[in-house]
């Protein structure tokens, strides 16, 4: 068994270094967008070197109090010399201007992407020349001891980084790898079941962020690891490897490898003229492809499922595209419930068009378009509307439609010259 | 009035457009894969390679370049929402 967070005390968790955090178990929903059965923890830790002692992380305001008696129960404040926020999230920043004002000698060590932001968080008196911006490569020097930082932005705000302590092969590692579960015994050898809780936050928190996960795992996958302590959930002792091969894992790419591009087309119809449009570009973009295997097609109606299942698809897909026809003047429901369930995947790049039949005025296609355009997507090609039931031109507009965005993932887009004074 | 060529890599879509005009601007008009969050030079969501022709945009602001040193920007890269295109031919790629 292991010590358990008391009321008061630090934990330790390797020689000379504690967890000073805070547990808040009566936390249900967090940032909005997450739910937790069990609250979660703010976690914190102190590393004491022969010069100095180093503070990671704070915790959410509201907690300060615990974290400042668990801090005073291993140091005192003019022995702090750094204090690092791995990123500014305000859950773990909220003691962060008390301590600068308790820890006169220490300096803020923060990412270079954490300028802006700090502006936005914080009075600038309490700051005035207590700031260091540090990168991959730079270090924190505590004496025999020191810290190194892994520029790892974007896991999950722009300015998250990982501070590495290498003497005890310790990776304080933010949000990343952690997860809302509260529990008083700290450490993932003697905590309840949390599987759920950390593959919930991953599919929340880091998945819209892939590709910034991959490049961090590079990073982490390459340092021998004994312990991972994130900001949140337990603290990762046993098999630590085990956690990191399963972010791995969930941010693997592409089921049928990175040859194969997916085109998935989604439409609704209700008397069948945008279906029709849909059979069209589906048969567009077959006509491109010369070997069956090089652009998966694949035509779904959005009324037969739900917005979450189309959800996993669409993270494959290299294009999307989408009908809709116009109903009192939008796009209809199931389109934009799909279109605002997306915040949980990468969207950048990909390849997006819309279709649809129409009566009178046509909003669905426009606005779908603007819709896709803000999700980052890239809308090359006009999209296709039709009055009423389409005719054999709105049939070949659909099937150029098709094909040209099959030709775009194959990399051979028609060319184009445009003049700017003529598409405003 | 003076113009200039944009390339756009990614799409394969080439246009002419009138000097003095964002980079941004034009993105967004024609579809291409460079995308924007602020568009006030701060976030680096609309970081852009500039494959050739970077001689052609006026030069980058102080917060620009420090946006760009920021976010680890590579050479030759630039915002989007900020770089102005003077005249000539440009070929961009988004980042
Ligand atoms: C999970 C999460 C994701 C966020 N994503 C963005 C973002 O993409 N762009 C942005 O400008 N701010 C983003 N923010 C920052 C929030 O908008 C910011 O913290 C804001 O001040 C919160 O306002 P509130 O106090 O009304 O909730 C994000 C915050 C969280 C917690
Ligand atoms: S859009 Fe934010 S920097 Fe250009
Ligand atoms: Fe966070
Ligand atoms: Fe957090």
């Amino acid at each position: 068994m292991t010590a358990a967070a008391t009321p008061d005390g630090a934990v330790p968790v390797a020689p000379r270094v504690h967890w000073i955090g805070a547990l808040d178990p009566d936390l249900r929903r967090f940032d909005i967008i997450l739910r937790s059965a069990n609250g979660t923890s703010y976690n914190a830790y102190a590393v004491r070197g022969s010069q100095g002692v180093a503070i990671i992380d704070t915790v959410k305001s509201g907690f300060s109090e615990t974290f400042f008696r668990r801090l005073e129960s291993i140091a005192s404040y003019d022995e702090i010399t750094t204090v690092v926020l791995n990123h500014l999230e305000p859950d773990h920043s909220g003691a962060l201007p008390e301590l600068l004002r308790r820890a006169r000698r220490a300096t803020l060590l923060v990412s270079p992407q954490a300028r802006l932001m700090l502006q936005g968080l914080f009075d600038p008196a309490d700051l005035a020349g207590r700031v260091a911006f540090v990168g991959s490569g730079d270090h924190a020097d505590l004496g025999d001891r020191q810290l190194q930082f892994l520029n790892t932005p974007y896991l999950h705000w722009p300015d998250t980084q990982c501070t590495w302590l290498a003497a005890e092969g310790i990776l304080f590692s933010a949000d990343f790898l952690g997860c809302h579960y509260c529990d008083s015994r700290l450490f993932n050898d003697a905590v309840g079941d949390f599987r759920f809780s950390f593959d919930y936050y991953y599919r929340h928190i880091m998945r819209p962020f892939g590709s910034y996960v991959r490049d961090a795992l590079d990073l982490i996958e390459a340092l021998p690891l004994r312990v991972v302590a994130p900001a949140h959930g337990p603290i990762l002792r046993r098999d630590p490897h085990e956690y990191v091969a399963r972010y791995r894992a969930l941010a693997a790419r592409t089921v049928y490898g990175a040859a194969t591009k997916t085109l998935a087309v989604f439409y609704v119809s209700a008397y069948g003229a945008t279906r029709r449009m849909a059979e069209a570009v589906v048969a567009g973009a077959e006509s491109a492809s010369t070997a069956a295997s090089e652009v998966r097609i694949s035509l779904h109606d959005l009324e037969g499922g739900e917005a979450a299942a189309f959800v996993d698809l669409i993270e494959e897909a290299a294009a999307l595209v989408f009908g809709s026809p116009t109903i009192n003047g939008d796009a209809v429901k199931p389109v934009w419930d799909l279109l605002s369930s997306l915040t949980v995947v990468d969207l950048k790049g990909k390849l997006g068009a819309a279709f649809g039949s129409y009566g009178w005025s046509g909003e669905a296609v426009p606005m779908i378009e603007e819709r896709l355009r803000r999700l980052k997507l890239r809308v090359p090609l006009p999209g296709v509307r039709a009055r009423l039931a389409p005719t054999g031109d709105d049939f070949a507009a659909c099937h150029d439609l098709g094909r040209e965005i099959a030709l775009h993932l194959l990399g051979r887009p028609t060319p184009r010259t445009l003049d700017l004074a003529q598409i405003s | 009035m003076p113009k200039a060529s944009i390339t756009f890599q990614d799409i394969g879509v080439t246009i002419t457009v009138p000097a003095g005009t964002r980079l941004i601007e034009v993105s967004e008009k024609v579809g291409a894969g460079i995308v924007y969050g602020c568009r006030e030079g701060e976030c680096c969501t609309c970081l852009t390679r500039i494959v050739s022709g970077h001689e052609h945009l006026a030069a980058p602001s102080v917060l620009e370049q420090q946006v760009l040193r920021d976010n680890l920007a590579p050479r030759r890269h630039r915002l989007a929402c900020q770089a102005q295109v003077l005249g000539g031919c440009l070929v961009v790629q988004p980042a």
